[in-house]
């Protein structure tokens, strides 16, 4: 309150980096980053993948120490040995991927290591979860959230786990929150509800740090960014919260826009309009509990995006599709031959491919090196193995090598563990495996997920050129802006139904708006 | 919508059919799979030494951190055998003097080490997969019972019947493992229980079988079967010693489980396993089939180490052969970080042990159950690696920060970007 009223840009510094480094190995993640967040804004952080944001942050987070540089929280010099030590200095952070353990329930992993009763105590004191639960209970009211401090956290969807990680950053009472992408797996309307509540943090004094790569939602929040490109600081700017001229703010844009990526940003690329035979035809198809039946059919040289608003069956689509969960009753077709029964490895050598919409869950295996997770694609090791006895070490090397050069991967070696890649590297890895397939049906799930504005924009295009060559592509965004610049067609899932169906150009977002939620339907009635 | 037969893609109808299909995108694959043409013959040796460069960083730190935890488990030892009131230089002379002091004292911890070894990778392959197979001790008593019955009884010449004698221990052994691989793939019973109550009933059928009244019972001697032919068992390697060819085949196994883990489509699904289930089996891979093979290879492993037991050291199946190798075995695979070569060194260290508790107790008077303290020890310093890895990267950092100087800051091209003409005053 006393802060925003009156103007953050006098306000004191609350955090004050100065000449931070971290190199690792030939790396440098951070090269001599100076920074300075004031007290009750919030602060924008940008840059293209691998530019070293969640480096930088995670140094302010103790859960890296630098090499070099100073820090300063709230005027004084810190040293921050752990993430317990940055609590203690009231930082809270959520990371760019979820740090939730999915078997313990909600109220359980908000107070996960924050124990702060003595030591005797700790040990022999029965755990408080009912008092956690009552606490957690209001805090996600007050919020404005409604989560349920006692469900298992992996039955949660993913924007509710977003919300539980944003609680659990709250928890020790946080009066600087550092956010990694947090809007990045979340639909629009719960992103909605976070900027309202990051507001309301602002006005009760927070101070906070927002790392996106979403433009419209930096501008929008913002007080001021600082954006960074290979580690270093490339410049800095004010956000007005009034443009004289719309063209004002669209000419910042732009020049933010060039200031990460070093050039403008990409025109969506223009496409063909031939359209070849069906590829993925669907009949019928249920899982026997919540999901169908539904008829789907999806042509060669189409790109058809599924919305609808998270958790209506969108999840168990893939899974039907891709043969991890069995159809209860329907047929799925792909170019003629039926893999309705077919196992996940045969339908991927039918021509499918899949990018997962949980990274860490299901598309990269952590420990393994970036050489095992861009041959994920190949099991069967068949392009890279002459016989079952021999999987050629090397095959795979220029592989992931070659993968890593079309799509820009940044990464010091294909011998390092993936975890070393930036979040967005680690997507574009993953993109470019999938589309090394040859796929005649992808199955793209927030395939633009945490990647900055050119990578997106070379994702789209790899896609596009995937439909042009008269492949098919089906689309899973949150994003509609997205799914407006891309698809040719939109299907809207409501319960576990397609409830409305049109194509990208003559879409109505009001209607299919209300296709999302239900509300054309109970008019109706 | 035009439709265009002409242009349309060719249909892959018959893809899934086949069996080894390579599919993938043209471009992509004759980038990866061309001639090595940009790095000529001439270059090899770099190419060696950047190869060299790039793994030291794991590699010494894997060793580091082997030297480190053993060091660690001896020297929290070194209390406790002033506690049993021996001297620590004379416990010393005798330990080492015992264990590696003469060539017949080497041998001898080389004969400790094989069935350690064999059985240390059975638990690792298993690992590998995120399985922990304890049952490694029953799958090595079942696997020598095998054997020695099958060489006490078996009619053929007797080279083919070691090597038939091998193959029945490991088959045993891994026939002893299929309960709980079936039970873990298609009813999600848990391993460790499973295994673990394998091995009892893997002692009561070893006991069973030579029971005075069992059936392979030798007449010339209790509880054990008969003997195998001379020329079946395993030769001695070393004139004037107990060593016996099971170190060649220990270390074969171990060649055989290195190429398989990292250099095989099996290995690298195991592994992929056992790193992201969830992924493994969105990429196509079959967790319940994974996990029986992964079980059914660590109990196959399991089983030769007790064959080579029998049919190396022994010449005949003893009731009670072991003396819990298979439990030692998962010390030897955690000590080893996992990795073949590294349960190699783990192997040999806890061989040590074992070879010289004797003349430990002979000289020092210090018990031989000591080894157990040790190797109790050794598992607590492997649980602990991760904070002590942490206090030592730490302690680098330290040095790091004192040493080196500051990165010199690059060029900030920082622009001046006027934004807000309307400063607020
Ligand atoms: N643990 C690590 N080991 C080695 N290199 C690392 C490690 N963590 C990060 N890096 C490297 O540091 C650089 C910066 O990574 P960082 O995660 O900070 O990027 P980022 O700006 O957050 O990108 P993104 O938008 O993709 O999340 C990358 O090139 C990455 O490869
Ligand atoms: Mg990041």
């Amino acid at each position: 309150m006393k802060t925003r009223a009156s103007r953050p840009d006098t306000a004191p510094v609350a955090i004050q980096l100065t000449g931070v480094s971290k190199h690792f190995g030939p790396v440098k993640a951070n090269r001599s980053i100076d920074l300075s967040v004031r007290q009750g804004s919030i602060h924008g952080l940008l840059g293209e993948n691998g530019a070293g944001k969640s480096t930088l942050m995670k140094i302010l987070f103790g859960m890296m120490r630098p090499d070099a540089g100073r820090i300063e929280i709230g005027g004084e010099d810190v040293t921050l040995r752990s993430v317990a030590d940055a609590l203690a200095h009231g930082i809270g952070m959520v990371q760019q991927h979820f740090s939730l353990i999915g078997k313990l329930t909600v109220a359980e992993n908000l107070i996960l290591g924050r124990a702060n009763s003595g030591f005797a105590a700790r040990w022999l004191q029965k755990l408080d979860l009912e008092s956690a639960g009552r606490r957690a209970e209001e805090l996600s009211e007050r919020l404005g959230f409604g989560i349920d401090p006692f469900a298992r956290c992996d039955t949660l969807s993913v924007g509710a786990r977003q919300k539980v990680e944003i609680l659990k950053a709250l928890w020790g009472g946080a009066t600087t929150l550092v956010l990694d992408e947090p809007t990045a797996a979340l639909s629009p309307p719960d992103a909605e509800e976070l900027y309202a509540l990051l507001k309301t943090l602002q006005q009760d004094g927070t101070t906070i740090v927002l790392i996106s790569h979403k433009l419209p939602e930096i501008m929008r929040l913002c007080d001021r960014v600082t954006v960074l490109r290979d580690g270093a600081v490339v410049g800095e700017a004010e956000i007005p919260r009034a443009y004289n001229a719309p063209a004002e703010k669209q000419a910042l844009e732009a020049q933010l826009v060039r200031l990460m990526i070093g050039r403008n940003r990409p025109e969506v690329p223009s496409r063909s309009s031939h359209i070849w035979p069906t590829v993925l035809s669907v009949r019928n198809l249920s899982d026997g509990e919540r999901f169908g039946p539904i008829d789907l059919d999806v042509c060669g040289g189409e790109i058809l995006a599924v919305v609808g608003v998270e958790g209506n069956g969108q999840g168990q689509l893939i899974e039907l599709l891709m043969g991890l969960k069995k159809a209860a009753s329907g047929s799925i077709t792909l170019e003629e031959a039926n893999i309705t029964r077919k196992t996940t490895l045969q339908r991927f050598q039918c021509g499918m491919a899949h990018i997962p919409e949980d990274r860490h869950g299901l598309a990269v295996a952590d420990r393994m090196s970036v050489i095992d997770n861009a041959s994920i694609a190949f099991v069967d090791g068949a392009p890279f193995a002459p016989t079952p006895f021999w999987l050629s070490r090397q095959k795979r090397a220029r592989f992931a090598a070659g993968v890593i050069r079309r799509y820009r991967v940044r990464a010091a070696s294909v011998e390092a563990p993936v975890t070393s890649l930036s979040g967005g590297n680690q997507q574009k890895l993953v993109v470019g495996r999938e589309l090394a397939r040859a796929p005649r049906l992808m199955i793209a799930a927030q395939p633009t997920r945490g990647l900055d504005i050119g990578s997106a924009a070379a994702v789209h295009e790899a896609l596009i050129g995937l439909r042009d060559r008269g492949g098919a592509v089906l689309l899973l965004s949150l994003d509609l802006t997205e799914v407006f610049s891309i698809a040719d067609r939109i299907v809207v899932f409501r319960q576990g139904r397609i409830v409305g169906e049109t194509s990208t150009a003559d879409a109505d977002l009001d209607r299919i708006g209300s296709w999302m939620s239900g509300i054309d339907e109970e008019t109706q009635k | 919508m035009t439709r265009d037969a002409m242009t349309a893609p060719p249909s892959i109808k018959k893809a899934a059919t086949g069996k080894r299909q390579v599919r993938m995108d043209p471009e992509v694959m004759a980038d990866a799979l061309a001639n090595d043409t940009r790095q000529p013959n001439g270059e090899f040796v770099p190419r060696l030494v950047a190869r060299f460069h790039t793994m030291s960083g794991s590699v010494g730190g894997q060793v580091l951190t082997f030297m480190l935890t053993i060091a660690a488990a001896l020297v929290a030892s070194v209390p406790l055998i002033w506690l049993a009131g021996s001297d620590f230089w004379l416990t010393t002379t005798a330990f080492f003097g015992g264990a590696l002091g003469s060539g017949p004292a080497i041998a001898e911890t080389l004969v400790q080490m094989i069935p350690l070894l064999i059985a240390g990778l059975a638990v690792a392959v298993a690992f590998h997969a995120s399985l922990f197979n304890i049952g490694v001790e029953g799958q090595l008593l079942f696997g020598g019972l095998v054997a020695g019955v099958v060489g006490a009884s078996l009619d053929i010449p007797p080279a083919l019947l070691m090597i038939v004698c091998l193959l029945a221990g490991m088959i045993g052994g891994a026939l002893f493992a299929l309960i709980p691989a079936l039970l873990k793939a298609y009813r999600g019973a848990h391993e460790v229980v499973t295994t673990i109550m394998m091995n009892f009933v893997a002692v009561a059928v070893a006991e069973f079988a030579v029971a005075p009244t069992g059936p392979f019972v030798a007449a010339d001697q209790p509880s054990a079967t008969d003997r195998v032919p001379e020329g079946a068992q395993l030769p001695i390697i070393w004139e004037g010693t107990r060593l016996h060819a099971g170190l060649l085949v220990a270390l074969a196994a171990v060649a055989i489980a290195t190429w398989v883990l990292y250099r095989t489509p099996a290995g690298f699904r195991l592994r992929l396993m056992g790193a992201n289930q969830n992924a493994a089996r969105a990429s196509g891979i079959s967790i319940e089939r994974q996990t029986i093979i992964a079980l059914l290879a660590s109990g196959a492993l399991g089983g030769l180490a007790g064959a080579v037991q029998v049919l190396g050291l022994y010449g005949r199946f003893y009731a009670g052969f072991s003396p819990g190798y298979g439990f030692d075995a998962i010390a030897v695979a955690l000590l080893g970080a996992l990795s073949p070569i590294g349960v190699v060194a783990a192997s040999f260290f806890f061989a040590v042990l074992h070879a010289g508790s004797v003349p430990l107790q002979a000289i020092a008077g210090i018990s031989r159950e000591f080894v157990g303290v040790v190797s109790g020890l050794v598992v607590a310093f492997v649980a602990a690696q991760p904070a002590v890895m942490r206090l030592v990267s730490n302690m680098r950092q330290k040095v790091v920060d004192d040493t080196l100087p500051n990165d010199p800051p690059e060029p900030q091209y920082m622009s001046e970007i006027a934004t807000s003409p309307e400063e607020p005053s």
